[in-house]
């Protein structure tokens, strides 16, 4: 745990990693709860974004109901180690790649460069493949489906 | 649950960033031309209707000096239910899936030190017999998506949650 976040940082944090209060007044209710008045947590939670330690401050929304329907692993082989940071940088810029993460390859695992890619579709998400492919010149590459999900849930840091 | 116009706009503001002041359904009221109980009341509806599934912080595992990593392992057809079963009982284990590879079993995990991920992954081996995962920790991270605007009716939005 960063050491600069207090005992008190943690209690308020923990209220902020679930669904916050459903009242008019959640911010209230959270400092009846941490002990501490609402301006200190409106404060704290400020620092926290200023911080980058929250990411994003909102709505999840459901992925099934509100989401696109298909999504894939793409993972492409990018043998030479100069190339990856551009490339990468380009699969970023498609707004169909929700991640783009370059990670460690093996002897049985070639692939460099991994992109979560989202459409109506598996043919959508084959289609936004073809146009990365395209553009980066990459030829080796394939995309893995998730045929069971076995848990998908938020990290509790906070417990 | 159908939404309309509004219902959309009012996700749009607050997927982005729910107000950090002492009355937020007041802020998104005035952004959306609502009164501060009927941005409340459509909020409530759509947590109600599954299309909100929470409302609060998502985290940066590295801000908080957490590890965090993706595996993959092979698993013959006939353990896969007990290995995913020795996987899923860690809180740390946010995210486990079955794919179309040799590398069949997939899952993502977040802990306070790469020694706590070390240590998890060999009780997973040790517990089930299972030789090699892969730890792939991220070297580079190009895009973490924080969410998808909301058009108009065809058009759904999606955020993505971890940042694995």
């Amino acid at each position: 745990m960063n050491p600069e976040i207090t005992e008190l940082d943690k209690k308020i944090m923990k209220c902020l990693q679930d669904d916050i209060p459903r009242t008019l007044t959640p911010y209230k209710d959270i400092a009846e709860s941490a002990g501490t008045t609402e301006d200190v947590v409106l404060e704290r939670i400020n620092h926290y974004k200023e911080k980058k330690w929250i990411r994003r401050f909102g709505a999840t929304l459901r992925h099934a109901k509100a989401g696109f329907k298909a999504n894939g692993m793409g993972i492409w082989v990018v043998p030479n180690e100069g190339d990856r940071q551009r490339i990468g940088e380009e699969m970023a810029s498609f707004r169909e790649v929700s991640h783009c993460y370059e990670r460690p390859s093996y002897s049985d695992w070639p692939f460099h460069l991994f992109t979560m890619v989202h459409g109506e579709s598996k043919a959508e998400c084959e289609d936004v493949m073809r146009r990365i492919s395209e553009k980066t010149g990459l030829k080796e590459y394939d995309i893995l489906y998730s045929s069971k999900e076995f848990k998908k849930s938020s990290m509790k840091y906070f417990l | 649950m159908e939404m309309d116009s509004v219902d959309r706009a009012v996700l749009n503001v607050i997927q982005t960033g729910f107000p950090v002041a002492s009355r937020p359904y007041a802020v998104i009221g005035e952004k959306t031309g609502l009164t501060e109980e009927e941005a409340f009341s459509r909020i409530q509806n759509l947590k109600k209707g599954g299309i909100i599934r929470r409302i609060g912080a998502s985290y940066d595992s590295r801000g908080l000096h957490f590890s965090s990593t993706l595996c993959s392992a092979k698993v013959p057809p006939e353990k896969i239910e007990a290995v995913v079963k020795a996987i899923n009982k860690y809180h740390e284990v946010t995210h486990n899936y079955e794919r179309n590879h040799a590398y069949n079993i997939w899952f993502t995990l977040i802990a306070e030190s790469k020694e706590r991920i070390q240590q998890i992954l060999d009780e997973i081996c040790g517990e089930t017999g299972i030789s090699v995962i892969r730890n792939m920790p991220a070297i580079k991270k190009f895009k973490i998506k924080v969410d998808f605007k909301f058009k108009d009716a065809g058009s759904n939005g999606n955020n993505a949650e971890e940042d694995e």
